[in-house]
């Protein structure tokens, strides 16, 4: 039985302005598995996945063409409501980026924006996130406490919480663990692991020993063209682009 | 070279002290005439009588008609001020797109140039009797008009500097906000209004303490009347406006009503300095935590 894909993107191309940061790309992604995005910096990576929740809508000048669909709807139509889209599809960072709020107001802010007070909801809610984000047990007992007392590691993984909070299908990761330090990075990386039963992820990175320990499927990128899509094991081993064969051997980028 | 640079130096060095100086010498002045008014009239009386008439035969020295006057405009004032300004605070930082930014932004900078005498005939001249038209009570001069056009003239004090403490909140929160599926207002109310809030409170401190100290809008449209009420609807006077009174009368210099001034003049200095410190000490907080 073929699995089903969850993201799709249909002869996408896209503008800043003048500049073309998106070239005519084609890809499907499957459902409950993790894909990579790599390819060196400004080669569009980032820009693609925040396709995907339209967070490059509030850019000037910023102009799209073609279908990006999530569970075979076109996400870019009139009468979607981008809020709504956002909670279906979950975002992580670069840099974590917690409230200034305590750890508990942190997790619970997408289901108090959505009107929910009933406090045994919103009890539950935390310690659930926490849990599947793997912090539970490091903040349990100060969960009143400000988020910005955390240490960065752990920051990122309030932030994994607070997007899990909301019960998203999709999470795309924008070099989640970039600003991390190893052992927090270890950590994040055995996360996505656990994630990806349940969660469509997608994960930007530089990395590419990150790339090849937690996705299923990865794709290289550059100059905002999609150069080679595939099971990540192939595309390391036995890459069919030449570009794709130079970028892993690191003959650049 | 090096003489010319130490000259320049010392010009330099010389107009800060001159400043310093000045300052220094102001507040002398101040407490001076003021110790001297206050062995005349003790502290007691002056902030506890219910009246001010040091003009008149029987003179009353209580300074409470003045501050209940000064407070009752400045309220007004930021009543009307602060949720404009925060509003077009926000707007600005959140839903304008560019251009229009670059509209209304000069628009409203416009509106701290135009003299305070113009606000002022403007406020008796044509916001009073557009008030009259709906609110039969109101006299001709009044703290109401006074207040609400102080407050328009605030506006652009209240917005800019709220909107620099918004547009000073990282992006990175503004995005995560965004991400979460939060609309425009969620992210502006939720977020980047509360997380800019010490920056706003900054702004407010800084409009009130202009309220407090702001002259010719009072002097023109409130009326001259020390009166301890704070009902909006007649003439009531400030601390500002009792020195214009008092400056612009032929009193004898060295007589006890002449002394009263510089007992007002302390009274509002003592206000707008606590304010300003306020102001600066938030701010210094609030650096900390984002650094």
């Amino acid at each position: 039985m073929s699995k089903s894909y969850k993201l799709a993107a249909n002869d996408v191309n896209a503008w800043y302005g003048d500049f073309h940061a998106i070239k005519g790309i084609n890809i499907a992604l499957e459902e409950k598995a993790v894909t990579a995005f790599i390819g060196p910096s400004g080669c569009g990576k980032s820009t693609f996945l925040r396709l995907f929740n339209r967070m490059n809508d509030y850019i000037d000048g910023f102009r799209l063409e073609g279908e990006i669909l999530l569970d075979q709807k076109n996400i870019y139509k009139k009468d979607v409501r981008v809020d709504e889209l956002r909670k279906e599809v979950g975002m992580v960072f670069q840099k974590p980026n917690p409230f200034p709020k305590t750890i508990f107001e942190n997790v619970v802010y997408g289901l108090r924006i959505q009107g929910v007070s009933k406090k045994k909801v919103l009890e539950e809610t935390v310690e659930r996130s926490l849990k599947q984000a793997a912090l539970w047990e490091e903040v349990k007992d100060k969960l009143h406490k400000s988020a910005l007392a955390l240490s960065g590691g752990q920051q990122q993984r309030l932030c994994i919480a607070r997007a899990l909070a909301i019960e998203p299908t999709v999470l795309l990761m924008d070099e989640p663990a970039s600003a991390l330090d190893p052992i927090s990075t270890t950590k994040i990386e055995d996360l996505i692991y656990e994630l990806k039963n349940q969660y469509t992820i997608v994960i930007v990175t530089h990395n590419m020993q990150q790339a090849g320990r937690v996705s299923d499927h990865t794709a290289f990128f550059l100059s905002g063209e999609l150069v080679e899509h595939s099971k990540t094991k192939t595309l390391f081993t036995s890459p069919k682009d030449k570009r794709t064969q130079n970028y892993i051997t690191g003959r650049f980028g | 070279m090096r003489v010319k640079e130490k000259i320049i130096e010392g010009l330099l060095l010389l107009s800060a002290i001159i400043t310093v100086f000045i300052t220094v010498a102001i507040i002398w002045v101040l407490l001076s005439e003021s110790v001297s008014f206050f062995r005349e009239i003790s502290i007691v009386r002056f902030l506890t009588e219910k009246e001010w008439t040091p003009l008149f035969a029987e003179k009353k020295f209580g300074i409470l008609p003045l501050v209940s006057g000064t407070f009752l405009t400045t309220f007004i004032a930021i009543a009307v001020a602060l949720p404009v300004g925060l509003t077009v605070a926000i707007y600005l930082n959140i839903y304008s797109p560019g251009k229009l930014k670059l509209i209304i932004k000069p628009v409203l900078e416009l509106l701290a140039t135009i003299p305070t005498v113009v606000y002022g005939f403007f406020a008796l001249t044509v916001v009073t009797p557009f008030l009259q038209s709906f609110i039969p009570g109101l006299a001709g001069f009044n703290a109401l008009s006074a207040g609400i056009v102080m407050g328009i003239m605030i506006v652009p004090m209240i917005s800019s500097l709220s909107e620099d403490a918004i547009g000073s909140v990282p992006l990175s929160l503004r995005d995560a906000a965004f991400g979460m599926g939060s609309t425009r207002f969620q992210t502006a109310f939720k977020v980047m209004v509360p997380a800019a809030s010490s920056g706003i409170v900054v702004s407010v401190i800084l409009a009130v303490s202009r309220a407090v100290g702001e002259t010719m809008i009072v002097a023109i449209a409130a009326g001259q009347q020390p009166r301890l009420t704070l009902n909006p609807l007649v003439p009531i006077e400030t601390i500002t406006t009792y020195i214009v009174q008092v400056s612009l009368g032929d009193v004898p210099h060295g007589s006890i009503e002449y002394k009263t001034i510089f007992a007002a003049g302390i009274t509002l200095f003592i206000f707008t300095f606590a304010l300003n410190n306020i102001s600066f000490w938030v701010r210094k907080k609030y650096q900390e935590k984002y650094d």
